[in-house]
């Protein structure tokens, strides 16, 4: 029995895959090997471009018409699965491997019923009959928690919400009982608190189906919290391979190290602590280097690693890296090299006691939506309903929330970009409660923003140089043969130079197009910035860089900034202030540390315990929120989070807008329960103590 | 910085300038269908131009003795109803059409993009009023715009163009104002919103370039559709005035004699439908191209 449990589900051996191309095949993954055993989970982790989703395509055989396995042998409870015909695949795999991906309307056919594309699946596979198979499929949507999963039963794919989208899938792919189940970033796209419920999930029907499963993730967080063992990938090849606690706390690959340098941890902030992105950029599988391929990113790279091409070799017991010199790589302290700057300069004492340079009390930001009835009363969407908040010169204001809490309408609000519907907002002492088109040029050129898509935050049409040089004639009128000059001057700032002024948006990466994007933004030397998650759509190493260079700017310009963020230990790290958003109110506001440890509202403890950390020691609390954010259309009475809320008191939390509540040193809470009951909560993240690599 | 090291990156920058070009230009001949298609309008386009050098005799000489002859080694395409040679009226009408289609297109274009662009920029009623109004001109079928049109200002060139417009832009405002409408919400253009730039800016600078390439590709098949519309015009006595050489006017008489001479009708009408294809074809394989890059 013991053997036979032990035995691997997945074997996977020096698989190498090609995509064939107009300039030939082109090798996407190669010399990947790995196992994973039933009721285990193996995590994936690399950034995008690596062939993290190569490999699983691979496995499952959706390679695409211009895809192929070109060597190595996938062994599927023992049986090979490469070089086989459809049929023989259909019949050695059957049902047996399941595959959930990132978006979940694609796994989901739109003009089904939820309950027919479930139960479909069982009168296929299973020859069950309809009555039946719908039970089994009530059944499944109850163990992944669905609430009222007959009603459920009865819906199309887009009355769900994402979350709920992503359960059906979920559910949908356990029917069978496979052996193993494939998760494609299947969390990417969903908010912290149903992604935590989620993995919450993932864990329980692992334990309880005792599956195997391969989960993929870009997110280090996410891959701490989930896998049992870790695979690492770059570029294509699996560079280090090891139990989850000591990849993240014994890593012996550079990459490896490298990424968890780019993460920020627990407990660090701006001050007293620096990113260390990865230099360079990921190379693309027709170019890579003849020896190691992360020797031209090494810091750690000699000679020899140019030409050898090392092997996955055990460097510990269950711990393989493919390094040559992966054990004084794991000992060595690694130093950051020349180009980080020392110091960034402490601005934000000095500057503390100011008048606020930025003040919105009362704002409200309402949209009109055409009723469903003909003829009906317009309906109004309270986007942003009552919210003050003050930003000092100098410092960094951090706005955090679920999608949905109406942060992203709060600041195109202040830049302009949306009508506010009451309230007053006054910037340098201006008015600002007036759209763009009515506003001066100076308070337009102090006030700038940063955009959160890379593809599309620059003009397609245009070279760098020129949509750089647009805002700095505009606002700075610098003379017609210096904007040249200028221009470069700003790119150098974004560590990019003057190679970059002809380039089109098209010819370079996202974390190059950001940077352009933040440069055009502070070409006008504005003394705020906005930014809207400016760095969530970056792979962490780039995200790191991004970080590094607006802290920079800041410390350079003593530019103020707003940052919107979900990701919350990102803000941690790089917020002096932080409010938190819920449906179109703050709920809670005041200096970083303050927000992080208690006395808390009870829905920042929430976000802050669904967070994924990138650190399998951290010790967490799990607070889980049941349902999804209320509609901003008919939102709850009293407190609008009690219809979720875990601390609810009663009906006063229902009938009375709970009192704003004062915890010192500027930290305010807007909840009915009293500060000493708050003060009681224990942390939520509690971090064990250890000597620091 | 030194002059030389100033001028040298000028040049460098004017030399990427053209590799851009080049680039884009270079496409085309990635697809044989556009290749096929371009030699025909080039073949066209060089018929035009060196018209006079080409043409063995006057469009307008009449010959009473030649009257309705198929060809011989003198009139290499035999002769119309009043001794014409039908070459040389063929390639002198290859002038008056390379001339007028592109030139009413050009006009549709800009009459259409501007309409677009307000309707898909601005939204709302200013939307709901432009829309109304093309969608008016579109319910009606062209050939009875045309006809209306031309029937109410008289044939001359000018107003030949003058109804091409007015039939075409309501098409080219729309598809405009469609790519308008996904190009203005993204983050460039918002970017642009808040630096305070103007609407015209926005909508010329920030907006239009990116609508370039569906744009151009239409336009290539709309120079198709008004040689068409001019030969249909022609055909129906509402082109150019007689006798300036036009295909469709020269189809239309001929037309009368076809059963004793059917070549009459048939070359000009291979000549119209030979450069119809040609731009078609142009315009499908570049579409092709452009799309598959994208």
């Amino acid at each position: 029995m013991q053997q036979a449990r032990s035995a691997p589900i997945l074997k996977v051996q020096d698989l190498a895959i090609a995509y064939e191309t107009r300039k030939g095949d082109i090798t996407a993954v190669r010399n990947v090997s790995f196992e994973i055993r039933r009721g285990e989970t193996l995590g994936i982790v690399g950034e995008s471009g690596c062939g993290k989703s190569t490999v699983a395509f691979g496995i499952v055989n959706f390679l695409g018409r211009n895809g192929r396995i070109t060597g190595g042998r996938i062994l599927f409870q023992g049986q090979d699965l490469v070089g086989r015909s459809e049929e023989e695949l259909r019949r050695l795999r059957g049902d047996r491997i399941a595959m959930v991906y990132q978006d979940p309307m694609q796994a989901l056919n739109p003009s089904l019923r939820i309950g027919e594309q479930l139960s479909e699946v069982l009168v296929v596979h299973r020859g069950m009959k309809r009555k039946e198979a719908e039970e089994r499929c009530m059944q499944m949507l109850q163990r992944v928690y669905m609430p009222d999963p007959a009603s459920v039963m009865r819906r199309y794919p887009h009355q769900l919400s994402g979350g709920q989208q992503q359960r059906v899938v979920i559910a949908m792919a356990l029917l069978n009982d496979p052996a193993l189940l494939i998760m494609d970033e299947p969390t990417t796209a969903l908010d912290v608190t149903v992604e935590a419920a989620v993995l919450d999930l993932v864990e329980e029907l692992q334990k309880d189906f005792d599956t195997a499963i391969m989960y993929i993730s870009h997110n280090l967080g996410v891959i701490a919290r989930v896998s049992d063992t870790v695979g690492v990938m770059y570029a294509g090849e699996l560079v280090e391979r090891a139990p989850v606690v000591d990849v993240f706390l014994r890593p012996h690959h550079p990459y490896t190290q490298g990424l968890m340098r780019c993460v920020p941890r627990l407990g660090m902030d701006k001050a007293s602590s620096y990113l260390y992105p990865i230099k360079g950029r990921v190379p693309p599988p027709d170019h890579l280097p003849p020896g190691c391929v992360f020797e031209p990113r090494c810091p750690y790279a000699r000679p020899a690693c140019c030409e050898t091409r090392p092997e996955l070799r055990q460097v510990a017991d269950g711990h393989w890296a493919r390094c040559l010199f992966a054990e004084e790589v794991a000992q060595s302290v690694w130093a950051p090299s020349d180009e980080v700057p020392a110091r960034l300069p402490a601005i934000h004492a000095a500057a503390a006691d100011d008048k606020p340079l930025l003040v919105v009390r009362d704002a409200r930001t309402y949209y009109e939506v055409p009723s469903r009835q003909l003829m009906g009363r317009k309906q109004l969407v309270k986007a942003v309903d009552g919210v003050s908040v003050e930003v000092r010169r100098g410092q960094t204001l951090g706005i955090v929330g679920e999608s949905g809490c109406g942060k992203t309408t709060l600041v195109k609000t202040i830049v302009g970009m949306e009508k506010p519907t009451g309230g007053e907002f006054e910037f340098m002492g201006v008015d600002i409660a007036v759209p763009v088109s009515k506003r001066s040029l100076e308070v337009i050129r102090n006030l700038q923003m940063v955009f959160q898509n890379p593809d599309s935050t620059l003009n397609p049409s245009f070279s760098v140089g020129q949509q750089i040089a647009w805002p700095l004639r505009r606002f700075r009128k610098v003379p017609h043969n210096q904007v040249r000059g200028e221009v470069i001057r700003l790119l150098e700032m974004m560590k990019l130079g003057e190679r970059y002024y002809d380039r089109l948006p098209r010819q370079l990466s996202g974390g190059e197009k950001q940077r352009v994007g933040i440069a055009r933004a502070i070409a006008g030397l504005p003394a705020m910035v906005l930014c809207d998650e400016p760095v969530s759509a970056l792979d962490v190493s780039v995200q790191a860089a991004v970080l590094n260079l607006l802290l920079e700017i800041q410390a350079e310009l003593g530019t103020t900034m707003v940052f919107i963020a979900h990701d919350l230990s990102v803000v941690r790290f790089f917020c002096d202030y932080i409010a938190v958003m819920y449906l179109g109110h703050v709920v809670e506001s005041g200096p970083v540390e303050a927000i992080y440890a208690p006395p808390y509202h009870p829905y920042t403890e929430a976000l802050l315990s669904a967070v994924p950390f990138p650190d399998p020691t951290v010790e967490q609390k799990s607070i889980r929120l049941s349902g999804s954010v209320p509609s901003a259309l008919n939102p709850p009475s009293g407190c609008r989070f009690h219809t979720r809320c875990p601390r609810k008191l009663g009906e006063i939390c229902e009938r009375e807008t709970p009192p704003w509540q004062d915890a010192g040193n500027g930290h305010r809470i807007f909840c009915h329960i009293p500060l000493e009951e708050l003060r009681k909560v224990e942390a939520v993240v509690t971090v064990p103590k250890k000597t620091d690599n | 910085m030194t002059v030389a090291a100033d001028l040298g990156k000028s040049l460098d920058t004017g030399k990427r300038r053209w590799r851009r070009v080049w680039e884009s230009v270079s496409v085309i001949f990635r697809s044989r269908v556009a290749v096929v298609g371009l030699s025909i309008v080039i073949f066209w386009v060089l018929v035009a131009i060196f018209a006079p050098v080409l043409a063995p005799h006057s469009p307008f000489a009449q010959d009473s003795a030649a009257i309705n002859k198929p060809p011989s080694p003198t009139h290499p395409l035999g002769t119309d109803h009043l001794g014409r040679d039908i070459l040389s009226r063929l390639i002198y009408g290859s002038r008056t059409i390379l001339l007028l289609a592109p030139i009413s297109v050009l006009c549709s274009v800009a009459l259409g993009t501007l309409l677009g662009l307000i309707g898909g920029y601005y939204g709302g009623l200013v939307d709901e009023v432009v829309m109304r109004i093309l969608d008016a001109i579109m319910a009606f079928p062209t050939i009875l715009l045309y006809l209306i049109i031309i029937s109410a200002i008289g044939p001359s060139a000018f107003n030949v163009v003058l109804a091409i417009t007015f039939v075409g832009a309501p098409g080219i405002a729309r598809l405009v104002r469609s790519l308008t409408l996904d190009i203005r919400v993204r983050d460039f253009v918002a970017a642009a919103k808040l630096r305070g730039d103007s609407d015209w800016r926005i909508m010329f600078v920030e907006i239009l370039p990116n609508a370039r390439g569906p744009l151009i590709i239409d336009a290539m098949l709309r120079v198709g559709y008004a040689i068409f519309a001019i030969g249909t015009l022609g055909f129906l006595g509402l082109g150019l005035p007689p006798p300036t050489p036009d295909w469709g006017g020269m189809i239309n008489e001929a037309r009368k004699y076809i059963w004793t001479n059917p070549l009459g009708v048939l070359w000009p009408a291979i000549a119209i439908s030979s450069l119809v294809v040609g731009l078609n074809l142009f315009a499908d394989g570049l579409r092709e191209e452009t799309t598959r890059y994208q």
